[in-house]
Formats: structure tokens, C-alpha cells, sequence
């Protein structure tokens, strides 16, 4: 046992008291300590992850002098160990590239209270992460759900409040089923510890007569954190949540925290339930089929949305939907599939969220489209990222989002039923064609320059008479600088430095996604 | 369709309203909006045939989710009771769900050093939940500061906050002769009842969420009845911050180090103490302090933050 077991505790004890630490520190000193905190963070999780790539297997360390059943247990292996990094990694990014927005968004008093939240998040998500024990994961489950109502009120204005409030009921009732469901697991398995508990369901799932209590009580389960992390019925909440809250808020909520409700249902039907009790049960069929109408329904209401943020909000629904299709499609297959759509989801969305206010920033701070027109012109910086981000939400080779396309397909071949199949791939199909309508629209809007587009040569009369009022009312924002059309905003090092790192993340996912799916199936076999 | 279709594609929002999201908000300046909701006012009084199409149409609307919210609650009552009628009998010897449980009951005193078992089992097995749980209370407490603190941005004149802070400070309920006398001689007793329980966890029921709790309501009464001045002599806002940061980081690093020790197999050389003792349970007394003084400081904080947008005096 090396020294390097240790970490795993480190990074959650810390950052609890990292937490506490910012509420004394001044703003600006709890913004640079975080930042540094969250290096040394990633250090410790990558020596992990470098450990038990090694070791070659997954380590349990007990929390205390009492050994498991007793006490409180956390485990790593490969699969923790690679979200954790990634995570940590997605949340340096988030911090340093929304970093000028906070000042803008926030009151002076508040930014070291954002840190504090920012922190105990981090320690909430590395807690989901690690832990062996489902009561575990319910605290910090709660501390997750405060956090991140949290950042999203700080930007104090009528909106963000609104957004918030509902967004807090839907996380409770999430909240209070989930413990509903962890209180009726209990009462049948007598147990807490996620090992016990599955030689418990393993014996339970034998007799028939306490099958529909186990099939209600994973039911609750499920339902409660299908409606925090934004399943198909439950996406509502999206579209208001993220477009509105200050850009590392939004990136942060859409690709760290609605994944970690998404991880720890993954933990409880992987490592509590089985896969041999799973299949006993209804739950895979009715993830896949909401996963589908997720991807479908997010897709549409993305296409029908005539604000950025909205449109990448609703994007996220329906890649929500993405990974609960992999669940439900089941298998080693479907659960790397899922996995490895986790990080490519997390890696691209935290790019578009941190892109588009750069975007709507030179175009008057406006986040409709029609205002947006040629925006990327101004900002070639943020252009350039949103393109890349995009054409990986599409799925185009070589980029992230094509490589988790395809390891759907090949998992929903592997599942060995061909009516999962044809649906899994028209729904691929389908979903692929309409991200890339609304997409490559965007991008069309905003690498076109109004002014060109106003002069009556370039066009036939009908369509400009049509479009004057538009044209009108998007030049109005910028009317005063007409003489100098494209002088942007500048995008310094707090922006190039995140979105290299992302971009690279991405780029690597797509081309030696390979690396990553071997590391993900060396992570499920010691899961 | 098709036609419009196309213009939408070019950027044209006009040609596919009726297709595009109305549930949307516009991002336009305010007078704008304002402008345009006056249009429409004067638009429906005019169309008097249209409002009653859309009452009705609401009407239904309403019904439904009436409807559908009565069916889907018995549902849930339904199968929730189902469930209940099949969990195993309360007390019932079960082989698999006694595993656990006997050795907290049987083991407990003499391994944690705790008369009290749940204290035993909440501050030494499960050290770790509670850990986070006193977290918990504290990020409460901080997204309350966030939305409640006073500060310039929310503080200007005009603001309906203003006024009615200004209101609350004249008729503040510390005018009342009769809470303030019976506050005066109930107080010190809650205090001293709330010490008891926090420093007893360890042997009898208590410890620390219900010691602070009691604290807290105790300063809560005590801020009542006597007015935020007398309350704001001792707790300011740096005795806040200090209580809560000692002991949430005494919290971490204490139980940090038995983790530590713990996993490591390294003795931690905590005494436990003759079981029954004030100091007894290794370290559950002074973690029940610790979470006792969270409790209380987070108890007050929301009530100050409520009654008047800040933890301690004048932030503003």
C-alpha cells in the first residue's frame, strides 16, 4: 500500500476545507488559491490514475479504524481515477476562461463565496467519484445540489433567481427520491456498503416475491436522478438553467454536474445491482427508449430556439439522452459507450458554454441569433472554437463527438437484438442530422457579415425585401462603430490556454479514442 | 412552409414564428419589452373574441394539470404503499439486515467508547457522511448569504428592500415589553438545556445537531426579544467566520487524520475514556462541539440573514 492511496481521501478532505478557507480569503486571493488548489488537485488524481493504470487493478481504503460493512469505504480504480482527472481538468478551464465574466457578473463581495462553492462542488464531485457507499454519495449528492443552485443565484438578476428556484425544487424532488429509494434498498439488503448490497440484491433478485419491491425502489432511484441530470421528461429545467448563469456556472452545470448524477446511476447498476439483476429488470428497456426520445425531442426544441444559449442548453438534453441510450442499451459495450460519451459531452459543451459569451459579448451582449450575425468576425478567437466545438457535437471524424457516435453503434450491435440496433441507428442518424441543422446554421450566422448582406447585389430583391427589418434591427446594437466594422473584443491567455487544453482533449478523444476506450473497459473490469 | 422554411435558414426569425419557441424570453431592452406588451394589451382588448378562446383554452389547460397531477400523486401514493406492505416486518430477525446493525449494538460501547450508540455510530463508524453532512448546513448557509446579503447592488433607494428593512427596524418585534421579560428568564435556561445536550452526546441522547439546533433557537429567541444590538456585542460577523472555519477545518483535519491513520493501520492514539465519563468517546466530544457551534452559527446566520440581510452589524 504506497503513499499514493492516500490521495483519493486528500483530494475530498481538502477541498471540504478549501471550501471553508475561501469564505475568510479576499476575492481575488481565494480565485488564485483555488486555481492553484485545483493544479495540485489534478496532480494527485493523475498519480492515482498513473497507479492503478500500473497496479493494474482497483484499491478500496477505509475511511477509519472500522472496516467496511461498518465504517465508510472509498475506492478507486482506472474508470474513477479518468473522470476525476478529466473533471478536474473541465473545472480548471471553466474557472480560468469564465474568469472575466465572474467580475462582471458578480458583486465584488460575492466572488470569494463563489470560490467557496466552486470548492466544496470540486470535493462534492470527487466524493461522487470515489465513493464505495451509497449513503455517501447521497450527502454529497446534497452538497452538489446546493452548490450548484448556488452558482447559478450569484449572478443576481431576475432570471438566474427564477432559474434557480425551480431548478432547487426539481434538484429536491430528485433528492428526496433518490433517498427514498437508498432508504428502501436498505430496508431489504441491510446495507449500505455497495458490495454488500449486491450479494444482498443478488439473493434478493432469487426470490420472487421481493422482486417488485427491488424494481420499485431502483425505479425511485432512477427517476430521482434522471430528473437532476435532465432526462428526456425531465429537461425543462435546461434551457433557463444555463442560459442564463454566468458562463463557468453554465459549463460547469451542464458538463460536470449533471454527469456526476449520471456516474453515481451508473455506479448503483453497475456495482449494486449487476448486470445479471439488470436484466431481470424493465430499467435498461426504458432508459434506452427515454434516452431516444431525449435525443430526438432535445434535438427539435434546439432547432426551434432563437437564443444561443438556449440552443446549446437544449443541445445538452438531447446528449443527456446520448449517454442514458448507452446505459440502456447495457453491456460492457453500452456502458463504455456511455462513458466515453461522459468525457467527450463534458470536454465539448464546457467549450461551447465558455464560447458563445464571447460571442454574444461583441455583439452588444445579446444572445439571440439575429443580433449575433457575423459576431465571429469580431471575435475570430471564439469563432474558432465554436466551430471546432460544434462540428464535434455533429460527429464529424477526427473529433470527439464522432468517435462516441460510433461506439454506440457498435454497442447497440453488440446487444445482439436487431430491433435495438435499427433503432439505436436511425436515431443516430436522425439526431446527427438535425444537430448539424442547427449547428451549421449558427455557424453560418455568425461568419456572415451584416454589412455584406445588406447590399442589394449580392442577393435577388425578393429575399432582401424580406429581410430588411431583420438586417435593420441587427445593425442597431452596433450602429456607433461604423467606422471600424470588426474591432472585437481581445482574447488573451485566460481564454487561448482553456480552449487548447479542450480542443486538445477533444482532437485526442477523436483520433486515439481508442486509448480511452481501452482505458475505460480496463476501468469497468476492476469497476 | 418550405419558403419559410428556407428564410429561417438564412436567419429569418419572422417566416417561422408560429414553428419557433414561444416559451422563450427576449433578450431587448426593457422599454422595448414594455412597448411591446402594451401593443399587445391594446391588441387583446380589442379582439375580445380571441381572450375568451385563450381563457377557455387555459381553462382546460388547468383542468388537466389538476388532473394530471391528482392521477399522478395517488399513483406514486399507491405503489409507495404496495411497497411499504411488502418491506420486510419492523423488528423482524432477518439474517442478511442484521449484520450490520448488531455490531453497532453489541460492539458499539466498547469500540467507540460511547453510551450513546448513535453518536458512536454517527460520529466514529460513519464519521465520513457526517462530515459532509455538517457541510452540508454550511453551503446552505452560504447560498443564503449569496441571496439575502445586503450589499450596494441590492441596497439602492427606491428598492422595496430598503423600505421595508427600514419599517422592520421600527416595529421591531424587541418593542414588545412581555417577549422581552419572559425572554430575559427563558433564555439562560435554553442555553444552559443546549450546552447539556451538546456536551451529553456522548452519553445520553444528543449531540451535536440537536445541541446547536437548540443554541441556535436559543439565539434566535435571544435576538427577538432583545433586539440584534445586544446580540451584536458578541456575535459579529468575524466571531461568525471564525466559529464556523475553526470548526468545520478542526472537523476535516481531526477526522482526516483518523482516516488517515486508520486505513494506514498506524494507532491513532486517541484515548476512549471510561465509557459513562464527560470525556469519554475519543474524539465524539469534541466533534460535537464543533458541528454544535456550525449548527448554532448557521441557525443564526439564516435568521439574520432573513430578518435583516446580514450575518453580524451593518455590512453595507
Amino acid at each position: 500500500m504506497g503513499f499514493v492511496w492516500n490521495f483519493p481521501l486528500f483530494t475530498i478532505v481538502l477541498s471540504l476545507f478549501s471550501g471553508v478557507l475561501c469564505t475568510v480569503l479576499s476575492g481575488k486571493k481565494a480565485k488564485i488559491y483555488t486555481m492553484i488548489y485545483e493544479v495540485i488537485l489534478i496532480m494527485m488524481t493523475g498519480a492515482v490514475l498513473s497507479y492503478t493504470m500500473r497496479t493494474g487493478q482497483s484499491f478500496t481504503y477505509v475511511m477509519g479504524e472500522f472496516p467496511a460493512p461498518w465504517g465508510n469505504e472509498i475506492r478507486a480504480g482506472i474508470l474513477e481515477a479518468l473522470m476525476a482527472v478529466s473533471f478536474l481538468v473541465i473545472m480548471l478551464c471553466s474557472v480560468i476562461a469564465g474568469g472575466r465574466y465572474l467580475k462582471k457578473d458578480l458583486d465584488e463581495s460575492r466572488i470569494n463565496l463563489y470560490f467557496t462553492l466552486i470548492n466544496l462542488m470540486t470535493a462534492a464531485l470527487m466524493s461522487i467519484i470515489w465513493t464505495n457507499d451509497i449513503f455517501t454519495g447521497y450527502v454529497f449528492l446534497e452538497i452538489l445540489t446546493l452548490t450548484s443552485c448556488g452558482i447559478l443565484l450569484v449572478r443576481e438578476i431576475g432570471r438566474t433567481t427564477l432559474a434557480a428556484m425551480r431548478y432547487m425544487i426539481l434538484n429536491l424532488l430528485g433528492s428526496g427520491l433518490f433517498l427514498l429509494g437508498v432508504v428502501l434498498l436498505y430496508d431489504i439488503t441491510g446495507h449500505l456498503l455497495m458490495v454488500n448490497m449486491h450479494q444482498s440484491i443478488v439473493e434478493i433478485a432469487k426470490e420472487p416475491a421481493h422482486l417488485p419491491v427491488l424494481s420499485i425502489a431502483l425505479g425511485i432511484l432512477t427517476i430521482g436522478l434522471a430528473i437532476k441530470s435532465g432526462l428526456f421528461p425531465f429537461h425543462f429545467w435546461m434551457p433557463d438553467t444555463y442560459g442564463r448563469a454566468t458562463p463557468t456556472s453554465a459549463a460547469i452545470l451542464s458538463s460536470l454536474v449533471s454527469k456526476a448524477y449520471i456516474l453515481l446511476l451508473f455506479k448503483i447498476y453497475y456495482r449494486v445491482v449487476g448486470m445479471e439483476v439488470l436484466k431481470v429488470l424493465p430499467l435498461n428497456r426504458i432508459l434506452l427508449i427515454l434516452g431516444m426520445c431525449g435525443i430526438i425531442f432535445g434535438s427539435f426544441s434546439a432547432i426551434r430556439a432563437r437564443n444561443i444559449n438556449r440552443m446549446t442548453a437544449f443541445s445538452s438534453a438531447a446528449q443527456i439522452g446520448y449517454i442514458y441510450m448507452g446505459l440502456g442499451i447495457g453491456g460492457i459495450a453500452g456502458y463504455t459507450a456511455a462513458m466515453f460519451h461522459i468525457l467527450a459531452h463534458a470536454l465539448t459543451k464546457s467549450q461551447l458554454f465558455l464560447t458563445t459569451p464571447r460571442l454574444a459579448e461583441v455583439s452588444g451582449d445579446r444572445l439571440e441569433f439575429k443580433y449575433m450575425q457575423g459576431s465571429a468576425l469580431k471575435c475570430r478567437a471564439a469563432g474558432r472554437t465554436f466551430i471546432i466545438s460544434s462540428l464535434s457535437m455533429i460527429g464529424i471524424p477526427i473529433l470527439a463527438g464522432f468517435s462516441s457516435k460510433l461506439l454506440f453503434g457498435v454497442a447497440a450491435v453488440d446487444s445482439g437484438s436487431w430491433r435495438t440496433v435499427i433503432a439505436v441507428m436511425v436515431v443516430l442518424a436522425v439526431s446527427s442530422l438535425l444537430n448539424a441543422m442547427y449547428f451549421i446554421r449558427t455557424m453560418v450566422r455568425i461568419y456572415t457579415d451584416p454589412e455584406r448582406e445588406k447590399t442589394p447585389d449580392d442577393t435577388d430583391g425578393e429575399v432582401v425585401t424580406a429581410k430588411e427589418p431583420g438586417a435593420e434591427q441587427a445593425q442597431e446594437p452596433d450602429a456607433d462603430d461604423e467606422e471600424r466594422p470588426y474591432e472585437g473584443q481581445t482574447t488573451g491567455l485566460d481564454y487561448h490556454l482553456p480552449m487548447i487544453v479542450l480542443t486538445a482533449g477533444n482532437v485526442f478523444l477523436g483520433l486515439f479514442s481508442w486509448v480511452i476506450v481501452d482505458l475505460i473497459q480496463r476501468g469497468l473490469a476492476m469497476f | 412552409m418550405r419558403e419559410g422554411f428556407f428564410k429561417w435558414l438564412d436567419g429569418d426569425y419572422e417566416a417561422m414564428e408560429d414553428f419557433l419557441d414561444a416559451a422563450e424570453v427576449h433578450d431587448e431592452p426593457r422599454e422595448a419589452v414594455k412597448a411591446h406588451r402594451k401593443v399587445l394589451v391594446e391588441a387583446a382588448d380589442q379582439a375580445d373574441r380571441a381572450v375568451v378562446l385563450e381563457e377557455k383554452c387555459r381553462r382546460i389547460f388547468d383542468r388537466l394539470y389538476l388532473a394530471i397531477a391528482v392521477i399522478s400523486c395517488v399513483t406514486l401514493i399507491g405503489v409507495l404503499l404496495f411497497t411499504v406492505a411488502n418491506l420486510p416486518y419492523f423488528g423482524q430477525e432477518n439474517p442478511r439486515t442484521v449484520e450490520v446493525v448488531r455490531r453497532y449494538v453489541e460492539d458499539g460501547l466498547h469500540e467507540t467508547g460511547a453510551v450513546n450508540i448513535v453518536s458512536g455510530m454517527i460520529l466514529d463508524y460513519r464519521a465520513f457522511d457526517t462530515l459532509g453532512e455538517s457541510h452540508v448546513l454550511f453551503t446552505a448557509l452560504i447560498c443564503v448569504t449569496i441571496l439575502l446579503r445586503r450589499d450596494k447592488k441590492n441596497m439602492r433607494k427606491g428598492y422595496e428592500d430598503y423600505y421595508r428593512i427600514t419599517a422592520d427596524r421600527f416595529f421591531a418585534v424587541s418593542n414588545d415589553m412581555i417577549l422581552r421579560k419572559v425572554g430575559l428568564i427563558l433564555i439562560p435556561m435554553i442555553f444552559l438545556y443546549g450546552i447539556y445536550i451538546l456536551l451529553n452526546g456522548q452519553n445520553s441522547p444528543g449531540g451535536g445537531f440537536s445541541g446547536g439546533a437548540i443554541l441556535g433557537a436559543g439565539m434566535i429567541i435571544f435576538a427577538a426579544s432583545c433586539g440584534f444590538e445586544t446580540t451584536d456585542r458578541f456575535f459579529t460577523r468575524r466571531f461568525f467566520s471564525f466559529a464556523s472555519v475553526a470548526s468545520l477545518s478542526f472537523y476535516s483535519f481531526a477526522k482526516g487524520y483518523v482516516f488517515i491513520t486508520g486505513a494506514n493501520s498506524i494507532p491513532n492514539g486517541i484515548p476512549k475514556g471510561t465509557p459513562g465519563a464527560i470525556l469519554s468517546g475519543g474524539l465524539i466530544l469534541p466533534l460535537d462541539i464543533a458541528v454544535g457551534l456550525v449548527v448554532a452559527c448557521t441557525m443564526f446566520g439564516f435568521y439574520s440573514l432573513f430578518r435583516r440581510g446580514s450575518i453580524g452589524s451593518q455590512e453595507v
